[in-house]
């Protein structure tokens, strides 16, 4: 198994509960990503009472409240130890190779053997940067989701922020609440209300069956696969964070970058479709709500609706960088898995991973973990590890077992 | 009437059927996916000229319209023109407004939805000191373009915006009209 994130330890244990003999690679600690690879003010975006794996759950005295990145490495470690799964620490994998009698992991710390693969090494290993960062100039810093921390550690003046995900939206609030003033490039995004009908959203979504939505039952699951993540923040005060937030604090919104000629950004004309588009989307997902509201607590209260999200009249379609005081561009435009490591011809074109529902396709005995819309709505989720850690351990208890008797 | 529609009983005419699985087998197939779209332009006098299209690339193939197409092109008597046809502009506002309806009955049909009626009315916002070259700072084209529809269909006031919407977030015209495009000119 390589890596241990929630999803490495989440299926470890099942294969555990199966007395199916495994050992967890981990190349940095326990929750490595969480420690080493997020923004610092950085929470959950699902509440605590949400945050279990299988076997545990958490037991704080603030269940709506958000975990800090610190308080999910402890989370996480915590888990490893109620587990106590076999995992070896400072073990880079550096190359994953297969043959006939299964695979070869070469690591920093030797060579394993093994009959199953699991990848739970995580989604968000790299940034997704457009080809368009090429064309930036030299003046302008650029900064990825990846290793971006906090507003001070950019350079003073205009920042642009691409991507209207909740990283996007997160570090835009921040970074305009420095003193800097941020211009937001949005392209197609996820809008929701933090608290709706007095609860959290991830409350209704869990509750209505939305997160177990399955990979298989999806009209278009590359699209749903590929949704940004929804403009959401965990605070104290359970705030909601969406672009109207933004432009009451003074961020300023373009629509999707795309392109940099010259030192000119250009902008796309379609700012006020795509946020058409989501409004529409979030009001289908509350009338969802408010029916499923209806029928199981018997509700006649309408549900509130939030505001269209304001568009300027004349958004911009493009400037010179330089010319105007962009020193920085943040990209917050979506992460991508590392498989450099892997030599087994299971990329697809785009290099995303062949998989059925996590099993990965022409790779007998492996599987993968943790990836967006894996078996899923709720698969990249902390919590969505239970139901897909224990569907692939079935599936690997099965394939081993066939293999025992073959 | 096609019979694409086994869930439920709007007819529109399109074939979404076809189209669905069209979608699945460029996705396999990407490189049946690439077409060349193709016009050729004849000036006759004046700046009356007469474009034609007929042929194209797609599927891997040589294709052909059933028929080749004429679109004759001019300027209004307020340019001190002839006046043979629609202004460059004008066809930029037919091919956006094409574009966009064709795209709200497929989604309509793929959604379901029957329509009785669908218009939409096109303006677009010109500052002519640019194309006049009497002010530098005066783009050339359209200041702004605004589209408004008025749909008559089985569906909620939501699920029509809906429909216009999705529309828009497929459209070529609208890609090509709302993000910056190469554009090379070469004289033989």
């Amino acid at each position: 198994m390589i890596g241990a994130g929630h999803s490495g330890l989440a299926i470890s244990h099942q294969l555990a509960e199966r007395d199916i003999d495994h050992i967890v690679l981990e190349r940095g600690d326990v929750a490595n990503s969480w420690r080493t690879e997020r923004w610092d003010s950085l929470r959950l975006l699902t509440p605590n009472w949400q945050s279990r794996l299988p076997g545990f759950a958490y037991s704080g005295d603030d269940p709506d409240g958000f975990m800090t990145m610190p308080e999910v490495v402890s989370f996480i470690d915590d888990y490893a130890g109620f587990t106590d799964a076999p995992v070896q620490t400072g073990t880079a994998v550096t190359a994953l190779t297969h043959d006939a009698d299964g695979y070869a992991v070469a690591t920093q710390r030797g060579q394993w053997r093994s009959r199953c693969v699991v990848l739970a090494s995580g989604a968000c290993n790299l940034p997704s940067v457009p080809s368009v960062a090429a064309e930036l100039p030299a003046a302008v810093e650029s900064v990825t989701a990846l290793n971006y921390r906090n507003p001070d550690r950019l350079p003073e003046g205009g920042v642009l922020v691409v991507g209207a995900s909740a990283t996007g939206l997160q570090v835009s609030a921040e970074i305009m609440r420095s003193g800097r003033p941020v211009t937001l490039a949005v392209g197609e995004h996820v809008r929701m209300p933090r608290i709706y009908r007095d609860r959290d959203i991830q409350w209704w979504m869990e509750r209505t069956g939305l997160l177990d939505d399955r990979y298989d039952e999806m009209d278009d699951l590359v699209r749903a696969r590929n949704l940004p993540s929804p403009q959401l923040v965990g605070t104290s005060d359970r705030r909601t964070l969406d672009l109207n937030a933004l432009t009451a604090l003074g961020v300023r919104l373009v629509g999707r970058l795309m392109g940099v000629r010259g030192g000119r950004a250009q902008f796309s004309g379609s700012l006020r479709n795509v946020c058409t588009l989501a409004d529409l989307k979030m009001n289908r997902l509350l009338n969802n709500i408010d029916e499923w509201a209806t029928q199981h607590e018997a509700s006649a209260d309408p549900g509130q609706r939030f505001p269209r999200t304001l568009v300027p009249d004349q958004p911009s379609l493009g400037f010179d960088l330089v010319k105007e005081g962009i020193r920085s561009i943040v990209w917050a435009t979506g992460y991508r898995p590392d498989y450099s490591w892997l030599r087994v011809p299971v990329l697809n074109r785009k290099g995303r991973l062949r998989h059925d529902g996590g099993v990965v396709t022409d790779a007998p005995g492996m599987v993968a973990m943790g990836l967006t819309f894996l078996r899923r709505r709720k698969s990249s989720f902390i919590h969505g590890a239970e139901d897909d850690a224990r569907d692939l351990a079935d599936h690997l208890a099965e394939y081993l077992g066939a293999g025992a008797s073959a | 009437m096609t019979d694409n529609n086994d869930a439920g009983g709007a007819d529109n005419g399109v074939n979404v059927a076809a189209l669905l699985a069209a979608r699945e087998a460029v996705s396999e197939a990407p490189e049946a996916a690439q077409f060349r779209w193709r016009a050729t332009c004849a000036w006759q006098n004046g700046t009356h000229s007469r474009s034609s299209v007929e042929g194209y690339f797609g599927l891997g193939d040589e294709q052909k319209h059933k028929r080749e197409f004429l679109f004759d092109a001019d300027h209004p008597a307020t340019f001190a023109a002839e006046d043979n046809g629609a202004t460059p502009v004008e066809y930029v506002l037919v091919g956006l407004a094409s574009c966009l309806t064709a795209g709200v009955a497929s989604v309509a049909q793929n959604r379901d939805i029957q329509l009785k009626s669908v218009t939409a009315t096109l303006e677009g916002d010109m500052d002519i000191q640019g194309i006049l070259g009497a002010d530098a700072e005066v783009r050339n084209g359209f200041s702004g373009i605004k589209v408004t529809y008025n749909i008559d269909a089985d569906a909620s006031a939501e699920d029509i915006e809906a429909l216009v919407a999705q529309s828009q977030k497929r459209s070529a015209v609208y890609d090509i009209i709302t993000n910056p495009t190469n554009v090379t000119v070469e004289v033989e």
